[in-house]
């Protein structure tokens, strides 16, 4: 018998109050197999978090070299030509592999939850999404191990990757593993598109959801439509480089700007793709420990909304420098000052929510407090090289480096960090340590405004980036020395937080449902969820249920609370595991590497796609239903 | 057991979830050949040297007068193939949808058959296919590739990646009419035949956009 969602609950209910913290966590054991051929979004969430913290670490070890090697003037702890695959490994790491996988993690494990869902609209292309993450992660990073690491910068500009300047294979890896990357995050962009439209339980109206899932919705179709674009862009290269076209060539009427505008076009929206997510968790946190909802919660909305629709139309201004003339540079530095508003919004907004609240401070709650002034220092810098003549100066300086870390490090990875400690909990059913979790607030706080901080007056005073290094009298050796101390305390601070992750993990004290007293939906079930999530969907009928819910959410809670019982006893269908999804993504890859291999590998490894594809499409997704 | 089940299949919108997928994956799609046409339009007078798509060109070193080299009456057919396979496929799923119903007379029997019309639909692909690789040859021996000029780059990319689209296309089409003869397409496979011909219908919009912004337009 399926559940249905009233008949279950029994009459004599009493109102909701949160559980007390259970001596034991109920957690079911995987094999090897297991992980392997999982389709559960929650465990899929656990792949993409520690695969995604995994790459994290390599992409920090990769800027604690950069930093050492930039510490004094005239080092050469490294060699030029390895410096350059480094500085392009720290950021294509950090970005495709760290920061947006982190999301995903998110993304898997809390959009479900928190709309009131068993699954992601398609498990099984979810499975598949992370596993093409994952090899072609190793494709774009293993390279580098063997000194052919990319080497053309994160933003690979053309003519320098084009053939002629760049004959090795470093950059092959490069095209072909972004190409790669885009699949994982366009299946990914589809299938939470569809269930966030379609899987919010009944009542849970999109003004209703947390604005974490709002968030991630606005950044799936910023991907979807962002990401095809890159595609294009390194489609050509890639034809440029294999087979003899001429799209980036100069000499036969290419245009270099070509490959600028379109890898801007999806550069600026990635940028918001990067930070969305953290926005997300900055507005699920912050009204959990100031015990008050989110103030103004539809601006909220809505200002995300704009920024996906703006995010769209302010490429150029990382062209500035290019000379597009006055009109072109005129209009895109206007649209780069508007998105200025929705953002500054969500900022008061923010401050709002803590204001009026009795705030507590949390590990989760001193990151996402560090988040907000932290990433509005790195707006306001955004703000000033919004204008071209200004850019002008700054441009391709240290100064910009300054800028886009204070976004994406005091933005983006201080929001996922808050995120990491808010929901550990719900993971793995065990609370982080609070004590190292404060010590890796404060030592992060401390070391990434002395890493980042002094890299404006660097850039101001003329440092370039990506120099290898520079000599000594031009007033850059105190910076970067300072820069440098910084960084190996954000080393330090790393290194607590991995030790506190992992003890926790195993002996951390057992969470129970909701050990914030949190409102939102994910916080009705118990920690770790069950595989089905919630015995009864739930029925919602306000923002945050457990604080302010009718009887109906409360009931549902209850149950789900407490329900301690199999899928089957509750006749909950489960999809079933299969290893198809990973050998359709193993065997995409071993296609695409046939172009560094050899022809043939690629028609080999595109018969074994569609037979792994077939395979998949005819077995079933799960049990029939009785 | 309909509304029993009814939490497992739940659907805040009514809509099917494949359906809201095919839908998010075209607007995808788009933006895949709005990048690729731009740059074909961008590029458009911009090689250095011949041949060129609508005026004849000589080669100074050689002498040899290249002509212009589209052929828009071949191409005109196989865009109205491309358009007539459009309108089989609408056939085939009105057949799979209708599947059981009574037919009464020979016109009811033709049209609710849904091998016939899944096969002109694959066959009306192929030969747009065909008439693609006809173009291609005939263009590489007039003396146009891919490493030509930026003609040839752009040309040659943005209609292989239309071809690839439309090849992908016919495999699924087959594969829907090799199930079709295993065991049956029938009303409850309307979804799956939907999903593909909105996929179908989509790859000849391109093409007609293709058509207008490559071919007509000089
Ligand atoms: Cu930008």
């Amino acid at each position: 018998m399926a559940t249905t969602v009233i008949d279950t609950i029994p009459a004599h209910l009493k109102p909701f109050v949160p559980s007390p913290t259970p001596a034991t966590v109920t957690t079911e054991k995987s094999t090897i197999w297991g992980w392997l051929t999982t389709t559960d979004h929650k465990k899929i969430g656990t792949l993409y978090l520690f695969t995604a913290l995994f790459f994290f670490l390599v992409g920090g070890l990769e800027a604690e070299i950069i930093r050492a090697q930039l510490g004094g003037p005239n080092r050469h702890l490294v060699s030029a030509e390895t410096y350059n695959q480094i500085f392009t490994m720290h950021g294509t790491t950090m970005i495709f592999l760290a920061i947006m996988p982190l999301s995903a993690a998110f993304f898997n494990f809390i959009i479900p939850l928190q709309i009131g869902a068993r699954d992601v609209a398609f498990p099984r292309l979810n499975a598949f999404s992370y596993w093409v993450y994952l090899f072609g992660g190793l494709f774009i990073s293993i390279p580098i191990l063997f000194g052919h690491g990319p080497n053309g910068g994160w933003f690979g500009y053309v003519p320098l990757t084009t053939r002629a300047y760049s004959a090795g294979i470093n950059i092959d890896f490069w095209v072909i593993g972004l190409q790669i990357l885009g699949i994982s995050s366009l299946a990914a962009g589809f299938n939470f598109i569809t269930t966030i439209i379609n899987l919010r339980a009944p009542g849970m109206s999109l003004m209703r959801m947390p604005v974490f899932t709002w968030m991630a919705f606005v950044v799936q179709f910023m991907v979807i439509l962002a990401f095809p674009v890159i595609t294009i862009a390194l489609f050509f290269l890639m034809m440029d480089r294999f087979f003899g076209t001429q799209f980036y060539e100069v000499a036969a009427g290419g245009d270099p700007l070509l490959w600028q505008h379109l890898f801007w076009i999806f550069g600026h929206p990635e940028v918001y793709i990067l930070i969305l997510p953290a926005f997300g968790l900055v507005s699920e946190v912050l009204p959990t420990f100031s015990k008050k909802p989110l103030f103004g919660y539809p601006v909220m909305v809505y200002s995300g909304i704009l920024i996906g629709f703006l995010g769209f139309g302010v490429w150029a201004h990382h062209m500035f420098a290019v000379g597009m003339g006055p009109v072109a540079d005129s209009v895109f530095g206007v649209t780069t000052m508007l998105i200025a508003i929705p953002t500054g919004v969500k900022i008061f907004n923010w401050i709002g929510t803590i204001a009026q609240g009795q705030f507590k401070a949390t590990s989760a709650s001193l990151f996402c407090v560090g988040m907000v002034a932290l990433f509005t220092i790195g707006g306001i810098s955004g703000v000033m090289h919004s204008s071209p003549p200004a850019d002008l100066q700054q441009t391709d300086s240290y100064f910009i480096v300054a800028h886009f870390h204070y976004v994406m490090f005091g933005g983006s990875i201080m929001g996922l960090f808050g995120g990491i400690y808010y929901y550990f909990p719900k993971f793995f059913g065990r609370l982080l340590n609070e004590k190292l979790g404060k010590w890796h607030f404060w030592l992060t706080f401390i070391g990434m405004n002395l890493t980042f901080f002094p890299m404006h007056f660097s850039g101001m005073l003329g440092m370039p980036r990506r120099i290898y290094t520079y000599d000594a009298g031009q007033g850059w050796e105190v910076f970067n020395h300072i820069s440098t101390i910084g960084a190996y305390l954000l080393a330090v601070a790393t290194a607590i937080f991995i030790y506190n992750f992992f003890k926790s993990r195993v002996s951390g004290p057992a969470a129970g449902p909701n050990p914030w007293g949190a409102g939102t939906l994910e916080w009705t079930i118990p920690s770790p969820p069950p595989v089905y999530n919630f015995a009864v969907l739930p029925t919602v009928t306000s923002r945050y249920p457990l604080w302010e819910g009718k009887q109906a959410d409360i009931e549902g809670a209850r149950i789900n609370q407490q329900s301690g019982k199999t899928a089957e006893q509750l006749g909950i269908v489960i999809p079933y595991s299969t290893i198809k999804p990973l050998l359709a993504a193993a065997f995409m890859i071993i296609m695409f590497s046939g172009l560094i291999v050899g022809h043939w590998l690629i028609l080999v490894g595109a018969a074994a796609t569609v037979l792994a594809l077939y395979g998949w499409l005819t077995s079933p997704l799960e049990p029939e239903h009785h | 057991m309909s509304t029993a089940t009814v939490s497992h299949h739940y659907s805040s919108t009514g809509l099917e979830n494949r359906k809201i997928a095919i839908w998010a994956f075209i607007g995808s799609e788009c933006m895949l050949f709005v990048s690729l046409i731009s740059t074909y339009l961008i590029y458009k007078d911009r090689s250095v040297v011949g041949p060129y798509p609508h005026t004849p060109w000589t080669d100074p070193s050689t002498g040899h007068v290249y002509h212009a080299i589209l052929n828009i009456p071949v191409t005109s057919a196989s865009t109205f193939i491309l358009l007539m396979s459009s309108l089989a496929m609408v056939l085939a799923l009105s057949a799979v949808e209708n599947k059981g119903k009574p037919q009464h007379n020979l016109g009811e029997r033709i049209l609710g058959n849904s091998k016939l019309w899944l096969f002109m639909t694959a066959l009306l692909g192929l030969g747009f296919l065909g008439c693609q690789a006809y173009e291609f040859t005939s263009f590489v021996n007039e003396g146009l590739t891919i490493k030509t000029n930026l003609f040839g780059s752009t040309f040659f990319t943005l209609t292989g990646f239309h071809g690839a689209h439309v090849t992908a296309g016919v495999i699924w089409i087959l594969t829907m009419l090799f199930i079709d003869f295993k065991r049956g397409l029938g009303p409850s496979d309307a979804l799956n035949v939907d999903i593909m011909a909105l996929y179908w219908h989509f790859v000849d919009v391109i093409w007609v956009a293709i058509f207008t912004l490559v071919y007509l337009i000089r």
